[in-house]
């Protein structure tokens, strides 16, 4: 148990770097999608993987480091100690599935935009400008 | 431990690489099952984060919901980044057949 | 050229603030605190999961119970999405010419070994979703993991078979029903005990399957809501009627 403790913390730089870092560089990556592309259906790629990186990076936050799913089984019903942090759990839960209904709501306009005006290119739309 | 610290590692990098393959691909097929890839790596990373409610929630949503989603809308637009309107479409379809 | 400055500058930028901003928060450090004497929020809903709800899954009881607002407006934002969606993809009969009246989703059918498999698969994906609402409080799971993984099962058969259709009017009267029984759940506990959505006092013992009052009973309205809802998004985007080139 103590080797862990110390093996933790010697690599905790690392750590801290492979989860923080790959949350932020996937709302970065998600981000650049977004603003630079310019097909329809890659902006709203971008959107979702923006979401997956923001929903990572809340529940890496509620991480606590040696301790537990906060579930009580039979057996564990006093363990309220040593258990990871629920509340972030909570949160992403609900930000999941309303992440899931946006981009259904968003293709569904994509569908609609090309019908009308047989093009999927953002830089064509003139006649939505003011 | 030390399994542990590398599987996060490991996930973390073929995320980020699924990411880049997802905006950087221009037929837009591969990039959607790149998403549906990123959706599945980050299920096991939220179950290595003691979180099972979450990782059940995303793999059910983000793999086969998502992905269908994105697939009949490419069905129902255009395939390609480079070939996006109706016009090309057809110009390139008369192209081939003269 | 000026444009794709911008935008790396910008994206620098809001990298190095988002990740410097973390530093506050290291990675796996304890924020929760002694669950005896809770000092704060998420040890006040561990401790009382246990204690005073009997519901052995603490999200459960914090989505359902003592955030059980919220999730009402989380099944009102899956509602609109699917309502808007329909309204938007909706094509008048006559923008349409002369099509055949069965909308053709694919053109070839599938090979036989998907076709059994389907067949097999379908029952035991349904059984696989009403057992994960069903037990929401008592393992990792809840209504909308368990609606997910039932449309996922009706995903299946759409792609698989040509004529396989769902009611639906069955459908839509199941999704209204249910999301109007979530809300008379809520009355109920307004009307009895003081509060929207407070949960009786008999609780029962932890780890029963009849334990934690009304969250149960919530979570299976919930499981039926989003399965339905989610059927019939698939099965709107699965029905648009292809244009005659």
């Amino acid at each position: 148990m103590k080797e862990f403790q110390e093996i933790f913390l010697r690599y905790h730089a690392l750590l801290q770097a492979a989860v923080y870092g790959s949350a932020v560089l996937l709302i970065l990556i998600g981000l650049y999608a977004v603003l630079m592309k310019k097909h329809l259906v890659k902006i709203v790629i971008g959107l979702s993987i923006i979401e997956s990186g923001v929903n990572l990076l809340f529940v890496a936050v509620g991480y606590i480091s040696n301790h537990t799913a906060p579930i009580f089984s039979p057996g564990y019903e006093h363990a309220a100690d040593k258990m990871v942090d629920p509340v972030p759990q909570a949160l992403v839960l609900t930000a999941i599935v309303i992440g899931f209904a946006t981009t259904a709501l968003a293709l569904s306009l994509v569908i609609r935009l090309y019908r009308h005006h047989k093009t999927a290119n953002i830089e064509q739309l003139k006649s939505l400008r003011w | 431990m030390t399994t542990f610290i590398l599987f996060l590692v490991v996930m973390g990098i073929i995320l980020i690489a699924a990411a880049l393959y997802a905006v950087i691909q221009k037929d837009l097929l591969y990039a959607v099952l790149a998403t549906g890839v990123v959706s599945l790596v980050l299920s096991v990373f939220f179950y290595l984060l003691q979180a099972p409610d979450v990782a059940i929630t995303e793999a059910a949503i983000g793999i086969a919901l998502t992905t269908i989603i994105f697939i009949i809308t490419i069905r129902n637009t255009t395939r390609d980044e480079d070939i996006y309107s109706e016009d090309l479409i057809n110009r390139f379809k008369n192209k081939k057949d003269a | 050229m000026l444009k794709k400055i911008f935008v790396w500058f910008l994206l620098a930028v809001l990298g190095i603030a988002l990740y410097a901003s973390f530093g506050r928060a290291p990675f796996g450090e304890n924020r929760v605190g002694p669950t005896d004497n809770p000092a704060t929020v998420s040890a006040f809903y561990l401790k009382n999961s246990a204690e005073k709800l009997q519901t052995a899954n603490s999200v459960t009881a914090i989505v359902v119970n003592f955030r059980g607002f919220d999730t009402l407006g989380e099944v009102t934002v899956l509602f609109l999405a699917a309502t808007g969606l329909a309204s938007i993809l909706y094509r008048k009969e006559d923008e349409d010419e002369e099509g055949e009246h069965l909308p053709v989703r694919i053109n070839l059918p599938a090979s036989s070994i998907v076709r059994t498999g389907a067949k097999i698969l379908f029952p035991l994906i349904l059984l696989l979703g009403i057992y994960i609402f069903v037990h929401g409080h008592l393992t990792p799971g809840g209504g909308f993991q368990g609606g997910s993984v039932i449309a996922t099962g009706f995903l299946l058969m759409f792609i698989t078979y040509r004529r396989f259709g769902t009611n639906h009017k069955v459908m839509v009267w199941l999704e209204s029903l249910s999301g109007l029984a979530f809300v008379l759940t809520g009355l109920y506990g307004l009307i009895k005990y003081g509060s929207f959505l407070q949960n009786t006092p008999d609780v029962g013992h932890l780890n029963d399957l009849v334990s934690g009052g009304l969250i149960p009973l919530i979570y299976i309205f919930i499981g039926i809501k989003v399965s339905t809802e989610l059927t019939n998004v698939l099965d709107t985007l699965m029905n648009i009627k292809p244009k005659k080139r």
